[in-house]
């Protein structure tokens, strides 16, 4: 039987994200969270793992409380049961402590594990780091970016595609993937089943006390990298804004920008001279 | 130690050399970032064969090439790299170690940093050296919607992978000359974990669009089939490359490939025009290495419109169609 962990999180669930231009600030509390979507290719991953082999599914996550959410919904697609962590303490903290916090947990609630699965990154951070970085603090062997895999015995097989390689690889387990989003099709959860899912499930809370750690090597203060400064890319972006007719957008667009669409092109897009001489440019 | 830890690193990543120059971009930014530290520019490179690199990486900027070359390192592996790289760095603690953002590099970057207990930024759009003479690492989230600056205080050295295409190389330069430290293999080195077993390359395929100059995305607000068409027109004149969004792709009026998003391909492109798209995250993710970005849309509010630096309000296929005319009329020029 296996022993399969999934690392998530919750992500802001944002088509526009509730940006105070005032205080440079993401409002983060008026983003509904969401389960990050690769951590559910991962979830998917593992499930028909446990279809094939039988086993138990552990999500796991780091976050507020609000977090538990995404446990619920990982029971809700199969998962057997979750653990939280969530303490004030643990906040801000980067790749590096993440993976050290949550590699703790996992050798706390699941030390026998057979397979860590993550998903390839998130839609907040977009680091990737965290799964890579997590196989380092357990001491597994990690691949990152596996697209395919099967279990022979103890050994797992994977294939992906990287750097315009298609590679075939293996490792002996216990061992940690991440998995990206191009297979492994999340199932569809029914809303009864949602509903259910917060029900009866065992979703464990654990903190800094409950997991034995020194407050001190958790969170921002243990973190190696700051977050010095964090501002709206659109707020410095120029968004001229054209409007008109097409024939009149698109001569506004090559009259201010001809010479970058050109660069870009490789090629000379600017009006010479005799351009009036073709009866298109009167016709207007 | 040997060095005085302030010298600025560059992992060198040769594999794809032809296809990807991240390594000579890193290189090209490192000269840039050396006289306010004072530092000098090293590459790192591990594998075998590895002399014809050695000399671009000279030729494009390194000052000293740190090189281990074995037939045992001819497969790029992340644990033995990372474990090479390591002892490498604990002998001479380079001030900063910069890995191009391949993906090699994204994974193999994470597992040295933890080898090297220090902090790691991924996927740099700028880097810069501020006033306390900290490396300044300018990192997208949030799909490119936000950008954060980041420091690493007091871990060294201060890591930081960069995205293909963020830097200019510096030209080939054949007069250029520096010092080759060859090392051998240690005794100790490690059976790596993880074991590969066939490495095939693939044919060119449709990433095409990752790497493509020019990608005109369509979405639903084309209107028809046979108008977003149109796009794939406008793509051959500017030599560009067709992505389309979920909607498109469930609509079938683009293949699977052509899909732009976190489940689908991300770009990178010098331009990048986005026809009748509102912005969805799942889209806009996968667009943050979009130097320039020219959005129509009918709607001024969509997010697509905000995050452009041209926002087109107007007919999405109409606009397309006016665009291939004049294309056409100035191409002829």
């Amino acid at each position: 039987m296996l022993k399969l962990i999934v690392c998530m999180k919750q992500v802001p669930k944002v088509s526009e994200l509730p940006w105070d231009a005032r205080t440079g600030t993401l409002k983060r509390e008026l983003a509904a969270g969401m389960m990050n979507p690769a951590c559910k290719h991962a979830l998917e991953a593992a499930l028909q793992l446990k279809h094939q082999w039988g086993g138990r599914i552990t999500a796991v996550t780091m976050g507020p409380p609000a977090a538990r959410e995404i446990l619920h919904e990982a029971v809700a697609m199969g998962a057997d049961g979750g653990v939280l962590l969530s303490d004030p303490r643990m906040a801000g903290a980067d790749t590096d402590v993440t993976s050290f916090t949550l590699a703790r947990a996992i050798e706390q609630t699941c030390p026998d594990f057979d397979l860590v699965l993550c998903g390839c990154y998130t839609t907040d951070s977009e680091t990737a780091q965290v799964g890579p970085q997590l196989a380092q603090e357990l001491d597994v062997p990690g691949v990152a970016y596996v697209e395919h895999l099967e279990i022979d015995g103890r050994t797992l097989c994977m294939r992906r595609e990287a750097d315009d390689f298609l590679e075939t690889l293996e490792m002996d387990l216990p061992g940690l993937v991440t998995i990206t989003t191009r297979r492994y099709t999340p199932r569809y959860v029914s809303m009864s089943g949602l509903q259910d899912a917060f029900g009866e499930v065992e979703i464990q809370t654990l903190d800094c006390d409950a997991l034995g750690l020194d407050p001190v090597s958790v969170g921002m203060k243990a973190s190696p990298t700051r977050i010095h400064k964090v501002y709206s890319a659109v707020a410095q972006k120029e968004n001229v804004v054209l409007k008109g007719s097409p024939k009149k957008v698109v001569d506004a667009l090559f009259e201010r920008f001809g010479d970058r669409i050109g660069a870009a092109l490789g090629k000379d897009l600017n009006p010479h001279e005799h351009a009036a001489v073709d009866g298109r440019e009167d016709n207007d | 130690m040997t060095e005085s830890g302030k010298n600025i690193w560059v992992f060198g990543d040769y594999r794809n050399y032809f296809q990807n120059r991240v390594t000579l971009q890193l290189l090209s930014r490192a000269r840039d970032l050396a006289p306010a530290l004072d530092a000098e520019v090293c590459a790192v490179i591990l594998g075998h064969e590895l002399e014809e690199y050695v000399g671009e990486y000279i030729a494009h900027g390194a000052q000293t090439v740190y090189v281990m070359d074995d037939p045992v390192l001819k497969d790029y592996n992340v644990e033995r790299y990372a474990d090479l790289t390591a002892r490498l760095a604990a002998v001479h603690a380079p001030g900063i170690l910069l890995v191009g953002a391949t993906d090699f590099g994204r994974e193999f970057a994470p597992v040295l940093a933890k080898r090297l207990k220090t902090g790691l930024t991924a996927d740099c759009i700028d880097l810069g050296i501020d006033e306390d003479g900290l490396l300044v690492q300018t990192a997208p989230s949030f799909g490119g919607n936000l950008i954060a600056d980041i420091v690493t205080p007091d871990a060294r050295p201060q890591m930081a992978t960069v995205r293909p295409g963020t830097f200019q190389e510096i030209p080939h330069d054949d007069t250029a000359r520096g010092r080759v430290v060859r090392l051998p293999l240690p005794e100790d080195l490690p059976v790596p974990r993880v074991r590969l077993i066939s490495a095939q390359r693939l044919p060119q395929r449709t990433q095409c669009l990752e790497e493509a100059d020019v990608v005109i995305c369509g979405g639903r607000g084309m209107g028809t089939r046979a108008k977003f068409k149109k796009l794939f027109d406008l793509a051959r004149l500017m030599e560009g490359e067709v992505g389309a969004t979920r909607p498109v792709v469930h609509a079938k009026w683009a293949g699977h490939d052509a899909l732009v998003g976190q489940a689908g391909r991300h770009v990178r492109p010098k331009i990048l025009f986005s026809f009748g798209i509102s912005g969805a995250i799942q889209h806009t993710a996968a667009l943050s290495g979009a130097d320039f970005i020219i959005a129509v849309n009918k709607n001024p509010h969509a997010t697509m419109m905000k995050m452009a630096d041209v926002a087109v309000v107007a007919d999405a296929s109409q606009v397309c169609s006016a665009l291939i005319r004049e294309l056409k009329a100035r191409i002829r020029e």
